[in-house]
């Protein structure tokens, strides 16, 4: 009798620690999280701007607005050229790099670790470097080098269109890293077995990569497709720092969808349109994510 | 057969080295430069003629880059220390105690990575505009205080400490408090460390939030005095790259200390699905 009352009671207790634990951690969720986000839609259907006091509904008309805004086709169109030209270039280098590294036996801590820097150093400061190498003759070193070798210098981020790719380069070579140590951590987690068997059915390296590897590699494939779009959809500090006044140029040629929320939110302060244009970006966000949750359900 | 082996092997050495020599050869540049002066800066050679550091400490001797350095350095340790201490908090609650409501936090804390930064900032301004919270040190570290991302893998962590260990401190009379902190916590050590090294590095690149929430020069974070390091130094590109330096070499350093607690939770955190 006593024995299970004190278990009651140790239950009760841990019940009413947990929601001590949790206490502070729900304010934080609720006011900095779910609440800006109801926020967010809700302005998305007023025309507040900082100035005025209150805000005024006007439905759908910002949304209206928006399919009418050139500025947002183009860079929608921008972002998704981003991702098309950028997600399966960095997805391929990646997984090229991880195959090879995974081939060597030793030092491939110096490997890793020479691919996977740019990943983890600050944007604004490897987006600087690139900008300065990517300058016309006197002081760009690529135009330099190739003018020494004889070719033509390029306009890189000066020319309509080789900006956008220019940055691309940036981007992919920043991003390479990441790809390439998930897809490490996929391949070892390839049972060695199966090649082993393979290998001794006459099987070679290319029949093993298509009917081993890749299917087994099917689930880091998925998920590294699905954060890698997420991540080139949301692209900007290297615009805004590798283009002219942060302005995604020349002529909007490089101005992803994100460079035009910040402005039309902090240099126009149309607060409204902006909160529309980011329920826009979720809304594509939750359509990937679903994405993948409906692939990798039907996986297991 | 053999010799074959070696020498693919060899070739696969090769080329490994040389890539990995091209990619880190912006980094090269980046310091090369930062050690040049006058009009060594613009011949271009990865070998300075007269090294020199002045440039360093023309940096940390000018008004504002050295509040940069150490707004930087306090937002990420604040915000660093908030993420361990209610992330693995969070993250024990939701793995060792049963209680109502249980699923539905969890999920609800989950949920939270998918909304996008790019859509809370504008509510996140208004907010800050509001409480006088504009070019704060709290401004800036708000947001940031605790993360979903974090309890998910504390959560994961904490499935794998036994409760025979937890029940044993409740035998010996310990608060739950206590066990979480003296007990739980030490056993959980290497995701510590794995999130500490991935928030405070976050931290220092961040860049789209402190954009918007400061706009008093000394207390830009590194990241936002480099972007707008030309209204300070003109276009002197042995500056911009020194600055870029300074906010490169800590993440370095770190690197090279943690290189196989980053690489191992990078790749734990994107493997497990």
């Amino acid at each position: 009798m006593s024995k299970t009352y004190s278990r009651n009671s140790v239950e009760k207790n841990k019940r009413i620690w947990a929601y001590v634990f949790l206490i502070v951690p729900i304010i934080f969720y609720t006011m900095i999280r779910f609440y800006p986000t109801i926020y967010a839609f809700v302005l998305s259907v007023t025309d507040w701007n900082i100035v005025s006091k209150d805000l005024n509904f006007v439905g759908a008309s910002n949304y209206k607005a928006l399919v009418k805004d050139a500025m947002f086709w183009i860079t929608l169109k921008n972002t998704i050229k981003y991702v098309v030209f950028g997600l399966p270039i960095s997805l391929l280098l990646g997984f090229i790099l991880a195959y090879q590294i995974n081939k060597i036996h030793f030092g491939d801590g110096l490997f890793k670790a020479m691919y996977f820097i740019p990943y983890i150093t600050s944007m604004v400061a490897v987006a600087w470097v690139w900008r300065w190498l990517y300058q016309p003759v006197p002081i760009g070193a690529f135009n330099n080098l190739l003018s020494s070798l004889g070719l033509p210098t390029q306009g890189f981020l000066l020319s309509k269109t080789q900006a956008l790719p220019s940055i691309l380069g940036t981007t992919i070579w920043a991003d390479l890293g990441f790809q390439m140590i998930i897809f490490l951590a996929g391949l070892k987690a390839i049972s060695p077995q199966y090649y082993e068997a393979a290998t001794i059915d006459g099987a070679n390296d290319r029949q093993m990569l298509f009917s081993i590897t890749f299917p087994l590699l099917k689930p880091t494939i998925v998920f590294l497709s699905i954060t890698g779009m997420i991540r080139y959809l949301r692209i900007f500090t290297q615009v805004m720092n590798m283009t002219y006044q942060g302005e995604g140029g020349p002529l909007n040629s490089t101005k992803p969808l994100v460079l035009y929320i910040y402005q039309s939110a902090f240099r126009s302060f149309k607060m409204g349109y902006a909160a529309a244009l980011t329920v826009v970006l979720f809304m594509i966000i939750l359509v990937v994510t679903i994405l993948q949750l409906v692939v990798t359900r039907h996986e297991n | 057969m053999r010799t074959r082996n070696k020498i693919t092997q060899s070739i696969r050495y090769l080329i490994l080295f040389a890539c990995g020599i091209i990619m880190l050869f912006p980094f090269f540049w980046m310091l090369a430069t930062s050690i040049k002066q006058g009009a060594d800066v613009y011949n271009l050679s990865l070998f300075p003629k007269n090294p020199t550091f002045k440039n360093y400490f023309r940096l940390f001797s000018s008004g504002n880059f050295p509040w940069w350095f150490f707004n930087s350095l306090l937002v990420g340790t604040i915000v660093t220390f908030s993420v361990l201490f209610f992330d693995s908090l969070v993250g024990f609650t939701l793995s060792k105690y049963k209680f109502w409501g249980k699923k539905a936090i969890f999920l609800l804390i989950l949920s939270t990575m998918m909304i996008p930064t790019e859509m809370l900032v504008i509510p996140w301004f208004i907010m800050s505009n509001k409480l006088n919270w504009i070019d704060t040190y709290w401004g800036i570290l708000f947001p940031g205080l605790m993360s979903g991302f974090g309890t998910f893998l504390m959560k994961q962590f904490f499935e794998g400490v036994p409760d025979d260990l937890l029940d044993a401190g409740r035998i010996d009379g310990l608060s739950e408090f206590y066990i979480w902190w003296k007990i739980a916590m030490p056993l959980v050590r290497p995701a510590l460390s794995a999130l500490a090294i991935f928030t405070f590095i976050g931290n220092w690149n961040a860049f789209l939030w402190p954009l918007i929430v400061i706009n008093q020069v000394n207390r830009y974070t590194l990241p936002i005095g480099l972007s707008f390091f030309n209204g300070e130094f003109q276009t002197q590109w042995e500056m911009v790259m020194t600055g870029a330096s300074v906010a490169t070499i800590p993440v370095f350093i770190i690197f090279l200390v943690f290189q196989r607690q980053i690489v191992q939770g990078i790749a734990l955190t994107g493997v497990k699905e």
